[in-house]
């Protein structure tokens, strides 16, 4: 949306477009031909592309969360200037992952193909199309599994539906320990404020991407062992419902 | 070692300027302050010890500074040069810790001019790696806190839990 791409990971992707993973001898005089002929990426024959890993190769692929904690600290400062209050302050948050999810959906779908398709010694891209969720359940289980794992490297702790029939488009997911909010202790004249705003915006940009029009918000619901517990509340929209039921009429999973 | 931490009284942070940011009793009984009290000891202490750090003594250098060269270019040259503290790769650290049959309070400053005072049973082993431990915390959960203001009172309610938490794991 509106807000500039600001996380590492984006900065990865829009760095990919550059520097494909493996280089030729002449690399400027194919760069120029390539750049006549077809402007495409190059696609290297055994797949290993900047997209099919992540850019840290280490065992684990580990970051450091000492400054993933100040990066996401100085995110909040920076979305706190001039915000008239707690909501406009969540959703300035929203705002700037937003753009993120929509990106990641397209990452995840990715690697996910590649690695099921890797199998047969496939070249081409469009071995097997990728499994977009069609169904809201698929794409919460989505949410709730790889797409939590790709970013914090555990699922999602619950994904519930609401109880209640006057609301039956909202799905809820649970996680018990936020990683964003780990070191953060909102002051006590803001203690409705959830910084998780953010990953909730991450959560609205998937669903928007796999066309699903969602209104994604976060809440604080401490228990006595997890004290920084946060609940997403998914709400989808009207058009959304009515194509699922006709999904379900018809049988599609 | 399950009674290193059972003499831990009281915790105090000063910030660089000599305020009182953070004060927290970890045991019951202790004979109370007031606020302003508080706000007294801290700035004395922050007195204190930078008195007790610009009063370390200085040795004489034993091979005086080539008189003529220096005498021509400079005059505070030679009189700053005469004298070094008995270890020059260390830095001069003032008052460490206090200790009288009742406590034991111990000093620990950051690199950044932040003190920690932890007031301990004599008895009380490792207090380095409590105090340690204390900063590792406040780095992690007050530095990284964006709604944190520097060198303004902490008020964190995880900082707060942690260290509770951690104190109360360890008796």
């Amino acid at each position: 949306m509106a807000a500039p791409p600001r996380h590492a990971t984006m900065q990865s992707i829009s760095n990919g477009g550059i520097a494909p993973g493996t280089d030729r001898p002449q690399t400027q005089q194919t760069q120029a031909q390539l750049s006549q002929q077809s402007p495409g990426l190059r696609v290297p024959s055994n797949r290993k592309t900047i997209y099919d890993r992540h850019l840290n190769r280490s065992r684990n692929a580990e970051l450091s969360r000492a400054s993933f904690a100040f990066l996401f600290g100085e995110m909040v400062t920076y979305a706190q200037r001039r915000v008239t209050g707690i909501q406009d302050l969540e959703k300035r948050l929203n705002e700037q992952g937003y753009p993120l999810g929509l990106r990641l959906l397209d990452l995840l779908f990715y690697r996910s193909t590649s690695t099921s398709s890797s199998a047969l010694s496939s070249s081409s891209t469009s071995s097997s199309p990728p499994n977009r969720p069609l169904r809201i359940i698929t794409l919460l289980h989505l949410i709730h599994g790889p797409l939590w794992r790709l970013l914090f490297g555990r699922a999602a702790d619950a994904l519930e539906h609401s109880v209640s029939p006057d609301t039956p488009n909202e799905y809820m997911i649970t996680d018990n320990d936020p990683m964003v909010n780990t070191y953060i202790s909102a002051p006590r004249d803001m203690s409705m404020l959830n910084c998780a705003a953010y990953v909730a915006g991450i959560i609205e940009g998937v669903c928007d991407g796999c066309g699903f029009e969602t209104k994604v918000s976060a809440h604080n619901q401490p228990t006595e062992l997890w004290p920084s517990r946060t609940v997403f509340l998914v709400r989808f929209g009207d058009p959304v419902m009515e194509r699922e039921k006709v999904l379900e009429r018809a049988g599609v999973k | 070692m399950p009674d290193n931490t059972r003499g831990v009284f009281s915790l105090i942070i000063i910030n660089k300027a000599g305020g009182l940011i953070y004060q927290r009793e970890f045991q019951s009984g202790l004979r109370n302050l007031s606020t302003n009290d508080y706000l007294v000891l801290a700035g004395t202490f922050h007195g204190v010890h930078a008195i007790t750090r610009s009063i370390t003594p200085k040795i004489p250098i034993s091979q005086p500074a080539p008189s003529p060269a220096t005498s021509s270019t400079g005059i505070t040259a030679p009189a700053a040069s005469g004298y070094s503290y008995p270890n020059p790769g260390v830095p001069v650290s003032g008052l460490d810790y206090l200790e009288t049959d009742k406590f034991r309070m111990t000093c620990f400053q950051t690199l950044t001019g932040t003190k920690f005072l932890l007031f301990t049973d004599p008895l009380t082993g490792s207090v380095d790696t409590i105090i340690q431990k204390i900063y590792e915390l406040y780095a992690d959960y007050v530095m990284k806190n964006p709604f944190y203001q520097i060198e303004m009172p902490v008020r964190c309610e995880a900082f707060d839990r942690h260290l509770g938490a951690w104190l109360r794991g360890r008796t």
